[in-house]
């Protein structure tokens, strides 16, 4: 299972082209839906009345050298290792899903269109793997990180519109994963005299379709416009003007003492860390 | 006036739902997102903006302390102890920032050991004053209570 090409099989039900179409379409719905998203949302004017204001208070000019090397620090901290996420676990079953979608995505598009430069072998074990990442970040996402938007202890089973994402994407994962499982089993070529395989096939193309039609109704467009909001972060932070957010203070600096006289005297020279506040219980009590 | 969410900045973590004392703050069924849904109730206690790891959460100032249009923000840092004001004017140049301690005492051991405290006389039963109140905090028969006539007075700076 894990070395075969699942779309090998089902070139004998669907033509190669009409699956190479398929992924084109995909391509496009997810391009449309965030321009109308964008659109819908305002979200592209609000970046940019933002940045217009930010420039405004910035307290010095970031140079163009300085700029790259946010957008380098952006991709390699906030988009590739998801440094935003204070809380671990979410964070780790983020690069799950993140990496386990990138790779499943891109070994569907490479093995439907039949690319020679990376053995077909290798790039099937890279779908399965992926596909298992997904699942692995989607369910332990769904089931134990998952903020209950009800408030009221809604169960893993009731579906709200802010869950078509991440159920599409595991979803996607989990029918690919039986549907090549019991194809595995199966006689090759034979794939509509299998009631289970073809099955699972379908409900895969519904969940994939539903997955990259719905971009303007999910939160899809997030991997677009997450990164552009952590450089806009990272760039109020170098031109001083913070988003009017006071400077970073330690307790102990000399600097901060002679600003603050009030502090050494009730705190001391060196103030001792008093432990975690709020911080002590991670939020679960809604 | 009420909390609002940056909505590019939230991440969706709960930290102002569990928090918010008036049970304001939820989580947006379609974009997962915080967002004030009662802005009528919020009081501004500031807590959603204090425990928000992402800044995400503003609130506009009352012209109580400023005049309107200024920008009020504040930064708690649990890993240094700090927390840090920053109260901007609208003409960008009355600019301050203030600073405290989190807590002087280390988190948890400030809680009165009430099992060792003598238990309350029948005076006590029979007043109006809670239990174990300092007598300075209330109102009484003879005078009202002051600083000055309970030798107490303020100064600069935080002190608790």
């Amino acid at each position: 299972m894990f070395m075969t090409n699942p779309f090998d099989a089902l070139t004998s039900l669907i033509s190669a082209d009409v699956m190479q179409m398929y992924i084109v379409v995909m391509a496009v719905l997810v391009a449309g839906g965030t321009i109308l998203d964008m659109m819908h949302k305002k979200s592209a004017k609000y970046f940019f009345e933002n940045a217009e204001k930010a420039k405004a208070s910035a307290t010095r000019t970031v140079s163009a050298g300085e700029k790259v090397g946010l957008a380098v620090g952006t991709v390699a901290s906030e988009v590739l290792t998801s440094s935003e996420f204070c809380n671990t676990k979410r964070r780790i079953s983020h690069l799950l899903t993140m990496y386990g979608f990138i790779i499943f995505v891109a070994t569907s598009a490479l093995m439907i269109f039949e690319c020679d430069t990376i053995a077909t072998s290798t790039l099937a074990q890279l779908w399965h793997i992926g596909a298992i990442m997904l699942c692995l970040g989607g369910y332990w996402f769904w089931f134990f990180i998952r903020v209950d938007v009800n408030s009221e202890g809604a169960k893993w089973y009731k579906l709200v519109r802010a869950d078509i994402f991440i159920v599409s994407l595991f979803t996607t994962a989990t029918f690919g994963l039986i549907w090549s499982y019991l194809q595995s089993g199966g006689a090759h070529g034979a794939v509509a005299d299998m009631g289970w395989t073809t099955l699972f096939f379908v409900l895969f193309v519904i969940s994939n379709t539903t997955l990259f039609a719905s971009v303007l109704w999910s939160k899809f467009a997030h991997m677009f416009f997450k990164p552009a909001a952590a450089y806009q972060k990272k760039t109020t932070i170098a031109d001083g003007s913070r988003e009017n957010l006071p400077g970073e203070f330690d307790l102990s600096s000399p600097e901060v003492q002679a600003r603050f006289p009030d502090i050494p005297e009730y705190m001391g020279k060196n103030p001792e860390y008093m432990g975690p506040g709020i911080r002590r219980e991670s939020p679960n009590h809604y | 006036m009420p909390t609002f969410v940056y909505m590019t900045r939230c991440d969706g973590c709960g930290q102002c739902v569990d928090i918010c004392p008036s049970d304001i703050m939820h989580i947006d069924k379609t974009l997962r997102r915080a967002y004030n849904i009662e802005p009528n109730m919020c009081w501004e206690c500031y807590s959603c903006v204090k425990a928000c790891p992402h800044h995400a959460i503003d609130v506009r100032g009352y012209a109580d302390f400023a005049p309107l249009g200024h920008s009020v923000r504040v930064h708690r840092d649990e890993e240094k102890g700090t927390i840090a004001w920053r109260i901007k004017f609208r003409n960008g140049k009355k600019d301050m920032e203030l600073l405290a301690p989190i807590t002087t005492k280390p988190w948890g051991t400030g809680y009165p050991d009430l099992a060792a405290a003598a238990a309350p006389a029948g005076d006590m039963v029979k007043g109006e004053n809670l239990y174990n109140e300092p007598k300075y905090v209330a109102m009484n028969d003879s005078a009202l209570a002051t600083l000055e006539s309970n030798g107490l007075e303020i100064k600069e700076g935080v002190y608790y």
